[in-house]
């Protein structure tokens, strides 16, 4: 049997043939927004336990590139909105069946929060620095007193904000290949994995980068282990999981997902960790930015083909 | 009070009058519809039969749009319509993307727009613009909760079913087989 569809006289732009309405900005704020949460998590995570001294870069310098990334996930977020002049109305209400709303008050506080954070070490960074303004200097004293609560503070914010970006997708029962709930967690891991690349990277002690790639090799694994298990999900669903499956698996989507971001972003930053660990010498950036890259093409494809998996009727 | 839309597929003959009839009345921008013809074609020639649906906004009682809608633009009005207010609207696309039916669209000035069941029109105590010129009358609208309604006569008489059950929605449009 043959069955064909034909929809005549539509064509709407972005929609037809086939949804296209979000471009490039999401994925990249899903991207920064998850590198943000991971820096941060790990920033407060070291700062609780009380291992400022040996974490130099975890605590004080990677969280400098926070609000950096946040501000510009945040300008990505906005160039995506079609009738920007009424974004303001995204903190009018508070919709709680809604995960865009509950994304935008998250970044409401951990914008700052991070900006507070990077204040707080500014001294370090630049010796000599002076507030201009008495009340900051005052402020800083106050921040630096309180660091671990505002350190378990901006811990829950983190895994709000790395859950975010995979929930944001997941709630749309419409996009078979998004509807599942494995994707927060999976996001969360990800963008965790990715800040740690990040701070590896940075990182200048031979100590700090050996406690950072350890854990970094556990996230790789729970994230390749949420993969396969987001796909056998997927192949026991219904119809219109299944063939969001199959446009990874022999569907056009199969070598971009398997080869970059599953070989190239994990599996070999993985094998190069471990060479690591082990005492060979391997340039520290090449895993690192591999994981970065990989966590990158592996948002734009999920919102590539999310969009394109739909009901069949 | 409960409006919903019968649809009968086997008098459509898909002139896209009802298409038309939309644009006219809603002032649809040129290259956008708020509803639309599909033609699904079963089987090849000789055993073929095609089915024509006029379809739209489904008006969900379980709508994912309101649900996913971050500012509140996108809500549920009397008589179970799903309308979007555009000075609260900020184009994310988040509704687009949670439709299952695909029934929304950006507006070119920015904000989301969609079949509204001419609810100005239905104040006014008249039908909708595509029922009013359907020239086989094969679309019935109505109150669902009133028994001799056209729309509930319809359903009455006839067997039926809605698109993409299984997508959860509680989808407000019947089509009559």
């Amino acid at each position: 049997m043959k069955e064909e569809l034909f929809i005549s006289g539509r064509n709407i732009p972005n929609i037809d043939p086939f949804l296209n309405i979000w471009h490039w900005e999401i994925p990249v704020y899903l991207y920064l927004g998850g590198l943000s949460a991971g820096i941060m998590f790990f920033a407060g995570l070291f700062t609780v336990i009380g291992k400022e001294k040996e974490m130099e870069t975890t605590v004080k310098w990677a969280p400098f590139l926070v609000p950096i990334a946040l501000v510009l996930g945040l300008f990505a977020l906005f160039l995506d909105l079609k009738h920007q002049l009424y974004f303001w109305r995204l903190y009018t209400t508070v919709r709680m069946e809604s995960p865009m709303s509950w994304g935008a008050w998250t970044l409401m506080f951990i914008t700052p929060l991070s900006m507070v954070w990077a204040a707080a070490y500014i001294k370090d960074l630049i010796p000599g620095w002076k507030w201009r303004i008495n009340l900051f200097e005052q402020f800083e004293v106050i921040i630096r007193r309180n660091m671990k609560p505002i350190a378990w503070a901006m811990m829950g914010l983190a895994i709000v904000l790395g859950v975010y970006t995979g929930i944001l997708l997941s709630a749309f029962n419409a996009r078979p290949l998004w509807n599942a709930s494995i994707l927060g967690p999976l996001f969360l891991v990800s963008g965790l994995s990715t800040g740690l690349a990040a701070i590896i990277w940075m990182s200048k002690s031979h100590k700090e980068r050996t406690i950072l790639t350890k854990i970094d090799l556990a996230l790789i694994g729970v994230e390749l282990f949420l993969i396969i298990h987001m796909f056998m999900g997927f192949l026991a669903g219904s119809a219109v999981k299944i063939e969001a499956a199959e446009l990874f698996l022999g569907g056009p989507f199969t070598t971009t997902f398997w080869g970059v971001v599953v070989i190239m972003g994990l599996i070999i930053p993985a094998i190069l960790e471990i060479f690591e660990l082990r005492g060979s010498k391997v340039p520290v950036w090449i895993p690192s930015f591999l994981i970065l890259l990989g966590g990158l093409i592996f948002r734009f494809i999920m919102v590539e083909a999310g969009q394109i998996t739909r009901f069949l009727y | 009070m409960r409006y919903g839309m019968a649809i009968d597929t086997a008098k459509c003959v898909g002139c896209g009058d009802c298409v038309v009839a939309c644009q006219t009345e809603n002032n649809v921008p040129i290259g956008y519809c708020r509803d639309w013809i599909v033609e699904n074609v079963n089987g090849s020639y000789p055993n073929v039969e095609i089915e024509l649906r006029s379809e739209r906004c489904n008006h969900c009682e379980n709508s994912p749009c309101v649900r996913c809608c971050p500012t509140g633009a996108s809500h549920i009005v009397d008589g179970g319509i799903v309308m979007v207010t555009h000075n609260e609207c900020i184009g994310c696309g988040a509704c687009i993307q949670s439709c299952p039916y695909d029934a929304r669209y950006s507006h070119p000035d920015g904000y989301v727009d969609k079949c509204t069941f001419c609810q100005h029109r239905l104040e006014k105590g008249q039908s909708t613009a595509c029922v009013e010129v359907c020239p086989t009358t094969c679309l019935h609208f109505g109150d669902l909760d009133d028994p001799y309604s056209d729309v509930s006569l319809a359903l009455k008489n006839r067997t039926w079913k809605v698109l993409a059950p299984e997508a959860g929605t509680k989808p407000q449009l019947f089509f009559l087989t």
